[in-house]
């Protein structure tokens, strides 16, 4: 039934597409999907990804950028020249498909234990932290607007909405207590500059080939604020997948990181990364309490959801690693 | 009193057949799933083994710091209290030692693979 929705309205914007075939879901809770679909064509199939709400779930939750902010800044992003898929077509009320967009299709992996393991990635592996720094000053550089109405955030209001959701579970944890002090202690106030902010640059949300990364995804954390904060996430041990020793997504070192950064014309500040490094540990963290407390109270039961729940307490030897590391 | 076989040797029989028997016929992504399901009841059977142990040393150690007693949940609750007050920090002596005590008995149950909880034991 969604091949035949998505074949009429591909119709209306592809000259000389007869159809869609191959239609399947890749991921989706009640209020997002991805589809994967190829765009039929008499000069060869046409690979391409829906990201939509279905009908009757219009408004984004609480931190999302929502769909047509992704949309449009993909679109820029493709525009600037970084690695980001083209978006083909924004939904109209007419498609019947929801809100949402199509895209490009991009060939490539986002599951990190390939990236990091696989023969066919280890030419990428060493040149991707490089790489990743020129093409996150990109996306800082990018002209977006205020008419994009995403979120402003400082460090202040971050350290807040973490300690607001952390005292929502109800549940004490001690080194999530001490790390809040310490991100408190140490709030560097607003940053000089602000920038767009990818808001979730890592593993997952990246897709690599053997040539090194092809696509940025997912902008649905984007926001404006302090651009050193999707420097410190990427840092973030939970995104090394066991290379611990390898800061940058388990593959590079956080000076090749911040070399791409400043080879394309943009300054780095360690301790500021190194901060939000801190506090993305911690909002991992309690990400991970989050999806406990929707198992237990939401419409996704599942194991995975809970066992999430116990992945918590990583983030607390990686908290005490940074914040109280023993004598070696 | 409850007869045998005890809790931990039936999940592990159940978790043993998952894996062995089981785990090969399945494809795709309840592959994933049950690998999940494997990895929750051999956590379980870690938390049956250990959980007494580490929860008394635990709260041995907590009442030591705070100087009062409790259950250890509010034990836990009262430490929060004074980390987030300041009334206790890194400098307090003994605090360091009870975090990273209580954290590696906590990765011990839920994820003893985890590369920094084994780079803190000394292992490869």
């Amino acid at each position: 039934m969604i091949e035949d929705q998505l074949g009429r309205c591909v119709a209306f914007w592809y000259p000389g597409a007869s159809g869609v075939t191959g239609a399947a879901k890749l991921s989706g809770g009640a209020s997002q999907e991805t589809w994967t679909f190829d765009i039929v064509h008499p000069g060869g199939n046409v690979g391409a990804i829906l990201r939509r709400a279905p009908p009757g779930y219009g408004a984004s939750p609480g931190r999302a950028a929502g769909l047509d902010a992704e949309a449009t800044l993909m679109q820029l992003a493709h525009d600037a020249g970084l690695p980001s898929p083209r978006v083909m077509h924004v939904l109209k009320p007419e498609d019947e498909l929801g809100a949402g967009f199509i895209m490009q299709r991009i060939e490539g992996e986002t599951i990190a234990r390939k990236i990091l393991r696989d023969e066919q990635f280890a030419k990428a592996r060493p040149i991707l932290a490089r790489q990743l720094g020129r093409v996150i000053a990109g996306i800082h550089g990018l002209p977006a607007g205020k008419s994009l109405r995403l979120r402003e955030m400082t460090a202040t209001k971050e350290i807040a909405d973490l300690e607001r959701e952390y005292r929502s579970f109800n549940w004490p944890r001690p080194v999530f207590e001490l790390a809040l002090r310490w991100l408190r202690e140490r709030d560097p106030g607003p940053s000089k500059e602000v920038t767009l902010v990818h808001g979730d640059f890592r593993h997952g949300n990246l897709i690599i080939g053997p040539d090194g990364v092809r696509a940025v995804l997912d902008w649905e954390l984007a926001h404006f604020g302090d651009p050193m904060e999707d420097l410190g996430w990427i840092c973030v041990n939970s995104w090394r997948f066991g290379e611990i020793d390898k800061p940058v997504g388990g593959f590079g070192t956080r000076e090749e990181l911040f070399a791409g950064y400043e080879e394309a014309g943009r300054k780095v500040d360690p301790t500021r990364v190194m901060f939000w490094e801190v506090m993305g540990t911690l909002r991992w963290g309690i990400m991970c309490c989050g999806m406990m407390q929707r198992f237990r109270s939401g419409p996704d039961h599942s194991m995975e959801r809970a066992m999430i729940g116990r992945r918590s307490s990583e983030t607390e030897i990686d908290l005490l690693r940074l914040l109280a590391p023993r004598g070696k | 009193m409850q007869d045998e076989p005890t809790p931990t040797e039936l999940i592990k029989a159940v978790a043993d057949f998952f894996r062995n028997e089981i785990a090969a016929e399945i494809k795709g992504h309840n592959a994933f799933k049950l690998r999940v399901g494997i990895n929750a009841l051999d956590l379980v059977t870690r938390q049956l083994a250990l959980e007494q142990g580490s929860d008394a040393a635990e709260a041995a150690r907590l009442k030591q710091l705070l100087g009062m007693d409790g259950a250890l949940i509010e034990l836990n609750r009262a430490l929060c209290e004074k980390i987030a007050r300041g009334e206790v920090d890194l400098q307090t002596p003994g605090l360091a030692e009870h975090l990273w005590q209580t954290t590696l008995d906590k990765l011990a149950v839920d994820q003893p693979n985890y590369a920094s909880y084994k780079r803190e034991l000394g292992k490869p």
